[in-house]
């Protein structure tokens, strides 16, 4: 055992694993805006009156819960096509991280939901508020309060599943990673310190929903 | 696709079971030796395992694959890649599952350890006959969850060159054009395997709040 660390092609290459970054984060934070849009859509449809609704919703959230990311990524890379949707690869990585943190989402906001009393429902179109605001002010808020913990926690889990993407060659960390890894050989110390950036990037993560939380959740209940 | 090339992909599943089955015993192994020194009272075993469980639940499971499997070739270890593999999952079980647990044995009422100090009951029967048999019945829902999250997490095995399941599906989409059919035929045998696991998983969960209550 005589191998030296050798961090040369790290440091040269810091301005692009930067770069790569930056595409994590784009990939993070587009996945997070489907993700929310799929679960607040979805917690709707789930509580429709037409059953058809519900049961599709519910089988959605249970195939992508039980199935890897990774085989619905290449699904839909495949998928998207088909449909007529000649996407790079990085906004089909995106759709397909929002796809399947949607389906997380929802189950996650539908216990908020259900944790909203009927009567406070009741108070509320008693007062003469329209549907959609008693759904939007008195439903959705205090229940995105009520999960906000769990929600974070499985962004932060999105954004470390976004390393994934580099299956399909989406721009982001690892794939940039990858590609300086063939170039040098130095796969030790190119993936040793992009893992550090993970570690650094679901830090920084977790201080921006904390900062949400403190923004947006922290008005007094009682 | 034709029998042979279905064939395959079971020869796929059947390293996909053997891996998630090699990473779960071996991380349960792992995992409660880490809840154990995570609950210990000992200050510098309970922040080196708390610094554990954050590196690999702030990292990417790929990367931790990766870090494993090339950091052993720098070690002068040429291990096959299915050492390598497995032991990068089991320490990626390990970190899960003792976060887990610890969560768990926090959860037994603190009277149950106090009335078995008081009948001078010592660390080890404390623990292996009073608090994890009630700390393993909270567990048993998220450990099931985590059960789920490890076969699928297996399945980035691919990425690093192991054949199972997700591999299998590539190397016969490649041969036969038909993506999406045998990535469909794939992810329905995902299913088949983590469908009945979250239901008991849920099942017992219900169970549990209804104990409760």
């Amino acid at each position: 055992m005589n191998y030296v660390l050798d961090f040369t092609p790290v440091i040269d290459g810091l301005p692009d694993l930067l770069a790569g970054c930056l595409g994590t984060f784009l990939l993070a934070l587009g996945g997070m805006l489907l993700a929310i849009i799929i679960g607040i859509g979805g917690v709707v449809l789930r509580d429709s009156r037409f059953p058809a609704c519900r049961w599709a919703v519910k089988a959605f959230v249970e195939l992508i819960r039980n199935t890897p990311f990774l085989v619905q990524i290449f699904f839909i890379y495949f998928a998207l096509p088909l449909a007529g949707l000649r996407l790079d690869p990085t906004p089909t990585a995106i759709i397909a991280l929002g796809i399947n943190g949607g389906a997380y989402a929802i189950e996650i906001i539908r216990g908020g939901v259900q944790s909203i009393s009927k009567g406070q429902i009741e108070a509320g179109l008693a007062l003469g508020l329209h549907r959609a605001l008693v759904f939007r002010l008195i439903v959705l808020k205090p229940a995105l309060r009520a999960v906000f913990p769990s929600l974070a926690s499985q962004f932060v889990m999105l954004t470390l599943t976004t390393s994934v993407a580099s299956a399909i060659s989406a721009y982001e960390l690892t794939s940039v990673a990858q590609r300086i890894e063939s170039e040098t050989f130095r796969s030790f110390e190119v993936f040793g310190t992009i893992t550090l950036m993970y570690l650094v990037i679901s830090w920084m993560m977790m201080a921006f929903f904390s900062l949400i939380s403190a923004r947006y959740f922290s008005y007094p209940v009682k | 696709m034709n029998l042979g090339e279905f064939l395959f992909l079971l020869s796929g599943l059947k390293w996909t079971v053997a891996l998630s089955a090699i990473a779960f015993v071996f991380g349960c192994a792992g995992g409660l030796a880490i809840a154990l020194m995570r609950t210990s009272g000992i200050v510098p075993l309970e922040r080196a395992t708390a610094g554990y469980i954050a590196l690999f639940q702030g990292t990417p499971l790929l990367m931790q694959l990766f870090v494993v499997y090339y950091g052993l070739a720098l070690l002068g270890l040429h291990l096959n890649a299915w050492v390598a593999v497995s032991l990068g999952f089991t320490l990626h079980a390990s970190a899960y599952l003792g976060e887990i647990w610890r969560g768990a044995i926090q959860a037994v009422p603190r009277g149950q350890t106090e009335a078995s100090s008081a009948l001078s009951l010592k660390y080890v029967s404390r623990m292996k006959d009073v608090v994890l048999p009630q700390a393993l019945r909270i567990s048993l829902p998220a450990t099931i969850g985590f059960l789920v999250q490890l076969i699928k997490g297996t399945s980035l095995a691919s990425i690093v060159g192991f054949t199972e399941l997700a591999r299998a599906g590539n190397m016969v989409s490649n041969q036969i054009f038909k993506p999406l059919l045998v990535f469909g035929v794939v992810g329905i045998l995902y299913f088949l395997m983590c469908w009945p696991l979250s239901l008991y998983g849920a099942h017992l969960e219900r169970r549990l709040a209804a104990a409760e209550r």
